[in-house]
């Protein structure tokens, strides 16, 4: 089977980046979009080409295999230590490159209408088309050197479009935030990367995955501080994943990610970038199994305690955005558990429930976020308590957000049941406490998730300016098209697909973990009911009774001021402020001293120059006879 | 004393003797006047060498055409009456080092080494050789430098009109 | 007349130095642009006196010191035309001949 053609998977983004980045105002801006947008239709439409040739083709003896549909050689440092640049395609990629062009075409549509009249449409689809470039990019890398460039690539597509109302503030300091945090993260990623492939003399991943391969044959077991040297390799790079996936204590620069326009938010900050990490421990998945066991144990405590950490805080936000955010911390917090609890081959059902919940985590947070931007887009606000009662203005908008809330809340049939449930039980075999906790984030997530729908489309009506009415439809379908995705989503035969080793999974149905996980649930939207369907005191009563929680949880707690600390008043005062005096008196005073001596040299010599030709001559004959001296005496 | 070298002699003193004054005195007219009786003894020195053509050219060239050349732009440029500038101080010192300096050096250097004075028969220097080898293309011939000079005279005749000439207005 | 036996060739390459120098301090001390060119044509004729002097005393059977001072007369005489035209040109732009004052190209 010839997968040439997914090269212009790759290439389409680009010429529209160029096309609509460069032609700057020259273009109209609705043919902006709709430009983008066809754009993305084509490359959607070529994505789900290639899944369904490659699932379609019928699942051959040993699983699905990789394959390379492109590859050149970019770099050569040695014979064996060669950095490609190509496409690999195979059940991981294939399921994220329809992941990412669904949900972005989704939002492509959705912005045609959300976006209508701003300042800047224009810029916004070049760094639309940018994004998805990037994220395409970074999901068919066949080596990790590629990942990593498109890595990079996504970070500043991220930072762009975060900083996209840049006229603001708090977007300009939001963005610089997300930059600098996961570009800290990243420099774990590339120490990470080098101590790899340092140690095995190969960046591709179809020789790291490989089983008699040195990456996961012959782990070095040097011991550094208490791990081995693959361990730390391997943790290393997953500070990269955390960094992007915002996982604790990483996590603080998502939320304030939240200042970008809606729909980024669901592609970038829901969907597909902010699961990289996930993506990046996945596509490494046998070398964490193997050579590095210990890793993976940190990572599901990690995932576990980041899950836990942010459904709390997520309880008590009231920009409803920052809630979704949060939410989706914690959902990223589940499938990284999932991954960690994780085994391999028959075993592997945490990596297949990790990447279930992806994909449908995809389809219902960019679902939420949607619905979020419709109701965002009505009210022109971001708080919860500007809202309320809005079932009756936006009967769309009310129906799809239920079917989100209800999904993500993992209630059956929808397909958050599904995957959550088997993240459940893959945890629940590995290990009881992960289990606990995350059963209980379960209600947890139900809880905060119907706390906003309740206080957004019923409690009471306030006072608004003008009434809100229903979204265009540019809006709703592609609101309309999530909700169908994430019904539907958990009918896909997952198992069937994407496993650890290419072959079919067999799962069962654990009545013992899927029923209370179903019951929790719902005691989660019965208290949001109880609490938040009608205005009363409930509320207030409950953050009094918990007032020390409460309020740390409203805070966040305070894990943005324990970083201003640790920057501001230790890294800032004790070492930022000797290094910028060394910088502005010892080496800017040496280059202003050698300026000014050259100055002062030439006043000083400059009279030499006197325009006497008297002087001329003297000078010419005196160097004549010093130089006749020279060669007579000094030779 | 032999006469060839009271003849030297006296030649040597009168050209030191007028170039110093020549340099030194400050009445420009009297600096030419002393500069052509250096010229016309520097002849002398030529023809004590066998040089007659040399001198005459000498004679014809430097005291008949430069030095009238020179007198004239004098005429042409200040006054006969005015004095120069007693040299500055600095100048005087420096120059009088450097000066002193270098003669040092040059007739340290030069009495230093024992020159050989050729004992090979002396070429005949009346007008039929110097023409001959001026105008001779052979092995000893000048003719390329002749007409290199001649090339160069008439540029610097040309030039000198084109500049001295007073501009169009 | 053959002077060998009777002066050196040193004395004579004293002499051309002596001169050599002399007109190097007229050149140096004087601010007149005439009196400068004065003290170049003495530098010049100074190093005629060599170029004689060597041909006669270390290579008698040949012309080329004579033919190089006849060819340095020639220069000389071209140079001090060409000078003298562009004395007379300064001397028209700014009524003096004193290096002094022309110094346009200073620094």
């Amino acid at each position: 089977m010839d997968y040439a053609y997914t090269l212009w998977i790759l290439t389409l983004p680009v010429a529209m980046f160029l096309t609509i980045g460069l032609s700057g105002d020259r273009l109209k801006s609705n043919a902006a979009g709709i430009l983008g947008t066809a754009g993305l239709a084509v490359i959607a439409a070529l994505s789900w080409f290639t899944a369904f040739s490659y699932f379609g083709s019928g699942l051959p003896e040993s699983g699905f295999q990789p394959v390379i549909a492109a590859q050149t050689t970019w770099l050569a440092f040695t014979e064996t230590l060669v950095i490609h640049l190509g496409i690999l395609l195979d059940p991981l990629s294939v399921m994220m490159l329809v992941v990412i062009t669904t949900v972005s075409l989704m939002v492509h549509i959705y912005s045609l209408g959300y976006m209508h009249g701003e300042r800047g449409y224009n810029r916004y689809y070049a760094f639309l088309s940018l994004f998805t470039f990037s994220m395409l990019g970074l999901v068919v890398a066949t080596n990790i050197f590629q990942m990593y460039i498109f890595w990079e690539l996504v970070g500043v597509s991220s930072y762009l479009l975060i900083g996209f109302y840049y006229e603001k503030p708090s977007a300009v300091a939001a963005a610089k935030k997300a930059f600098i945090v996961t570009r800290f993260a990243d420099l774990g990623f590339l120490i990470g990367i080098l101590l790899l492939s340092f140690n095995t003399g190969t960046f591709d991943f179809a020789a790291l995955n490989d089983m008699s391969g040195s990456a996961i044959a012959q782990p070095v077991t040097t011991v550094f501080m208490g791990l081995s040297v693959s361990t730390w390799a391997m943790l290393l790079i997953f500070m990269g994943g955390a960094g992007k996936s915002a996982m604790f204590p990483l996590h603080i620069w998502l939320p304030d990610a939240m200042e970008g326009p809606t729909p980024v938010s669901a592609l970038i900050h829901a969907a597909t970038m902010v699961v990289a990490g996930v993506y990046l421990v996945a596509r490494l998945f046998p070398v964490y199994h193997f050579a590095a066991p210990d890793s993976l144990e940190v990572i599901a405590w990690v995932g576990s305690f980041t899950s836990l950490f942010a459904a709390v805080i997520a309880c008590t936000q009231l920009d409803i955005k920052r809630v979704l955010a949060f939410s989706t911390l914690s959902q990223i917090g589940y499938m990284m558990v999932a991954l960690g609890v994780s085994g391999y081959g028959d075993e592997g059902v945490g990596y297949m429930a990790s990447l279930f919940h992806l994909f449908t985590h995809a389809f219902f947070k960019a679902l939420l976020f949607l619905g979020a931007g419709s109701v965002i887009h009505a009210v022109h606000s971001n708080l919860m308590t500007d809202m309320g009662g809005l079932r009756k203005y936006m009967p769309l908008t009310h129906l799809t957000f239920l079917i989100a809330c209800l999904t993500i809340a993992g209630v059956p049939p929808l397909s958050g049941f599904f995957s959550k449930d088997e993240i459940l039980v893959a945890a629940f075999e590995h290990n009881k406490v992960i289990f606990a906790v995350q059963w209980f984030v379960a209600g947890l997530t139900a809880f905060y998730m119907f706390r906003l729908y309740f206080n957004i489309f019923w409690n009471s009506d306030p006072h608004y300016h003008h009434t809100p009415h229903e979204s265009p439809p540019t809006m709703t379908g592609p609101l309309l098209f999530l909700a169908a995705a994430s019904v539907l989503a958990g009918f896909v035969p997952f198992h069937d697909f994407v496993t650890t080793d290419g072959k079919p999974l067999e799962t069962e149905f654990h009545t013992l973990v899927a029923v209370p996980s179903v019951l929790i649930g719902l005691a989660g939207i019965a208290l949001a009911w109880w609490m938040y369907a009608r205005k009363n005191s409930r509320p207030e009563s409950v953050a009094q009774t918990l007032h020390g929680l409460y309020s740390a949880a409203f805070r966040k707690f305070y894990i943005d001021e324990l970083y201003l600390f640790i920057t501001h008043q230790l890294i800032f005062r004790f070492i930022s402020r000797p290094v910028a005096w060394f910088d502005r008196h010892i080496v800017d005073g040496t280059m202003n001293l050698i300026g000014n001596t050259t100055v002062s040299v030439s006043v000083a010599i400059k009279k030499m120059q006197s325009g006497e030709l008297q002087w001329y001559i003297w000078y010419f004959t005196s160097g004549v006879l010093v130089l006749t001296l020279i060669l007579l005496y000094l030779n | 004393m032999s006469g060839p070298k009271i003849i030297f002699f006296i030649l040597a003193a009168a050209i030191l003797v007028f170039s110093v004054m020549s340099i030194f005195s400050r009445r420009i007219l009297r600096a030419a006047i002393y500069l052509l009786f250096v010229l016309v003894s520097m002849a002398g020195l030529y023809y004590m060498m066998n040089f007659q053509f040399l001198a005459a050219v000498q004679l014809i060239l430097y005291a008949g055409g430069i030095v009238v050349l020179i007198i004239f732009s004098i005429l042409l440029t200040s006054q006969i009456n005015s004095t120069l500038d007693p040299p500055r101080k600095s100048h005087l010192l420096l120059g009088a080092v450097t000066s002193v300096l270098g003669l040092i050096l040059g007739a340290t250097t030069i009495l230093k080494y024992s020159f050989q004075a050729s004992a090979s028969a002396p070429i005949g220097t009346d007008m039929r050789t110097i023409g001959r080898h001026l105008l001779g293309t052979g092995a000893e011939g000048y003719a390329l430098p002749f007409e290199v000079i001649t090339v160069l005279l008439l540029a610097a005749l040309v030039g000198s009109i084109l500049i001295a000439r007073k501009p169009k207005v | 007349m053959n002077l060998q036996s009777e002066i050196p060739l040193e004395y004579m390459i004293v002499l051309s130095t002596a001169v050599f120098f002399i007109g190097l301090v007229g050149v140096v001390i004087r601010r007149n642009l005439i009196t400068m060119l004065m003290g170049i044509e003495l530098m010049l004729n100074a190093v005629n006196i060599n170029f004689v002097a060597f041909n006669h005393y270390l290579f008698p059977h040949r012309l080329e010191g004579h033919f190089f001072a006849l060819i340095v007369m020639a220069i000389a005489a071209a140079e001090a035309a060409v000078a003298i035209a562009l004395i007379i040109n300064i001397y028209r732009k700014f009524s003096t001949v004193s290096v002094d004052d022309v110094d346009e190209l200073k620094y």
